[in-house]
């Protein structure tokens, strides 16, 4: 009954459609299947946070929807068009920072814009300033060995934010960041999000951070991967740091929390909603 | 404290960490002064037993003899014919084998052809093609320079392939996902993701080179240092072997140098573990 669970948004016309979507993966002639026939849609400038347990296949959706790689059956939909390949429209900030390690801080960020044609001033000033946004600025020459991991991440962040996509799919971004850094740059994402409108895939370990980022938490399971609930986060924009206490996050929280760990002891949480009180 | 002192005290590793220059200093001073005592020791040793009676020139006789070859312009001759042959052999090899590596790496259909002639020509010894390459081109520079050419591509190919065949998929996806194309990702990812493995083959085909020349002129040549040491042998010239031998490990070590200075320049942003 879960397996089947779709997530269709409210709208519709959904920015992002993942249709059906299968996919296995040859393990030596036995076939993995790493996502199964998950659909979710997402509408345009929605912000989905997608949790659940290591090996569910959050990466593996994250590189369809980036065109990295292409589904087994069904089919990813941005903007009416299939994708068959990564397009400047979405940028990707990947689990493990992929970093260009020959490159300083600053030509790792500028690297976007150079691809897009921007002259070297141009790029310099861009890059300046997503270099300070995320707290970087004392290393803009630093090369990727002398960064500690959180800053390789923000550098990652700030590389992915430079070429200003519209669509952002950001594979637990902040994972390796200390506590307070995580929430600074939680604030400042949503701060960008909501000034520039963008849609934003936002997979993650964290429950809480799922709960206090998003519009819904997609929360997905393991063996096969498959989507085992959507939660609906209706809590207003800005999300403050107060809120976070409120009993109504604690509530979300411990739903998401119920649905991500005690996926064999029942169906989906759904349909148990005692856990809000629990 | 607010989200920028946040930020501030992440992003600075507190004042500028000292990072144990000193021991790494005196180490480095107690290397070198071992490295020393060392040499001289070992020069002392020599000079010892030839004094006892082994059949060894004594340093002495060695630096004279190296002075008389100097100042009869043989050494600089000999040494200039060598250094032409191995440098023209090992620039024309690594130019070669760079861009049959990269297509090797690249594209699939390059290595399916390439790949098994390099495998099994790799597996003969550069000096094993000597006498072919008399035979089909004579006894002047260009046999030489071939056999040389072929232990330099060799080396360097191979690596230059891995090179490329290892670059990391992420950082790939990463340039694609910032826009990159095909040419894009070679020229920016690629090409520098490799540049360390093709320095690599590149002063082990210097070596090879080094090595094979040496080889290749006391077979067939007019000059160079290895045809200084092979007539040498015929007069019993322990001295001028010598000064060949020592002049050989010199050129070799300070051209190893050189690479492994440039390796240090151009691949210093690799995390070393
Ligand atoms: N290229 C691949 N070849 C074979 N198996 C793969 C490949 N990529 C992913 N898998 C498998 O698919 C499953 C899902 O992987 P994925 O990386 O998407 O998990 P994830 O949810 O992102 O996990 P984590 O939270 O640990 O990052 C895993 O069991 C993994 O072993
Ligand atoms: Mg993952």
């Amino acid at each position: 009954m879960t397996a089947s669970f779709t997530g269709a948004a409210q709208g519709i016309d959904a920015r992002i459609s993942v249709q059906g979507i299968t996919k296995t993966f040859d393990l030596g002639g036995e076939q993995f299947v790493a996502l199964d026939n998950v659909s979710l849609d997402i509408a345009d400038n929605e912000f989905v946070t997608v949790v659940g347990p290591s090996g569910c296949g959050k990466s593996t959706l994250m590189n369809l929807l980036a065109g990295l790689d292409e589904p087994t059956s069904g089919k990813a939909v941005v903007d009416g068009k299939v994708v068959t390949g990564p397009g400047p429209d979405r940028g990707v900030i990947f689990q493990q920072y992929a970093l260009f390690p020959w490159l300083t801080v600053r030509k790792n960020v500028e690297f976007g814009l150079k691809t897009a044609g921007l002259g070297a001033k141009k790029r310099r000033e861009k890059a300046e300033h997503f270099i300070e946004m995320v707290g970087l600025s004392e290393f803009a020459d630093a090369l990727p060995k002398m960064l500690s991991g959180g800053m390789k991440q923000r550098c990652a962040i700030a590389r992915a934010y430079a070429v200003d996509p519209t669509i952002l799919l950001m594979d637990e971004p902040f994972g390796a960041l200390d506590a307070l850094t995580r929430v600074k740059l939680q604030e400042q994402l949503l701060d960008t999000w909501s000034q520039d409108k963008r849609t934003v895939v936002f997979i993650t370990h964290d429950v809480d951070e799922a709960v206090f980022l998003a519009n819904r938490v997609v929360v997905m399971a393991a063996r096969p991967g498959r989507i085992f609930d959507i939660v609906d986060v209706d809590l207003p924009y800005p999300r403050t740091e107060e809120m976070r206490l409120s009993p109504e996050f604690t509530a979300l929280r411990n739903r998401v929390w119920h649905s991500v760990y005690h996926q064999n002891t029942g169906t989906s949480a759904v349909s148990t909603p005692s856990i809000l009180t629990a | 404290m607010t989200a920028t002192e946040a930020i501030a005290t992440v992003g600075l590793p507190g004042a500028p960490v000292k990072k144990t220059p000193k021991t790494g200093a005196k180490n480095r001073k107690l290397l070198l002064t071992l490295n020393i005592v060392s040499v001289v020791a070992g020069v002392l040793l020599w000079w010892a037993l030839s004094l006892a009676g082994f059949r060894l020139p004594t340093p002495v006789a060695v630096v004279e003899r190296a002075g008389s070859l100097v100042a009869s312009g043989t050494l600089l001759t000999d040494i200039s014919a060598s250094l032409t042959r191995v440098l023209i052999g090992f620039a024309l090899g690594t130019l070669v084998a760079i861009p049959v590596g990269f297509l090797m790496g690249w594209y699939t259909i390059a290595r399916g052809l390439i790949e098994p002639w390099v495998q099994f020509f790799r597996t003969i010894p550069p000096l094993a093609i000597i006498p072919l390459a008399i035979v089909l081109m004579g006894i002047g520079e260009e046999p030489k320079i071939f056999v040389i050419f072929l232990a330099a591509f060799f080396a360097c190919v191979i690596s230059t392939f891995q090179g490329v065949v290892n670059v990391d998929r992420t950082l790939i996806n990463a340039a694609r996902v910032l826009g990159s194309k095909d040419g894009g990702i070679f020229l920016r990812v690629v090409v520098p993701a490799s540049t360390p493995f093709i320095l690599v083959g590149m002063r082990v085909g210097l070596g090879a080179s080094w090595s094979t020349l040496v080889a290749a002129e006391l077979i067939a040549a007019q000059q160079g240092l290895g045809f200084r040491m092979q007539q040498a042998q015929m007069y019993y010239d322990l001295p001028t072997i010598f000064v060949g031998l020592i002049t050989i490990g010199i050129l070799g070590l300070l051209m190893d140098r050189v690479l492994l200075f440039a390796e240090r320049k151009l691949t210093g942003w690799q995390e070393r573990r």
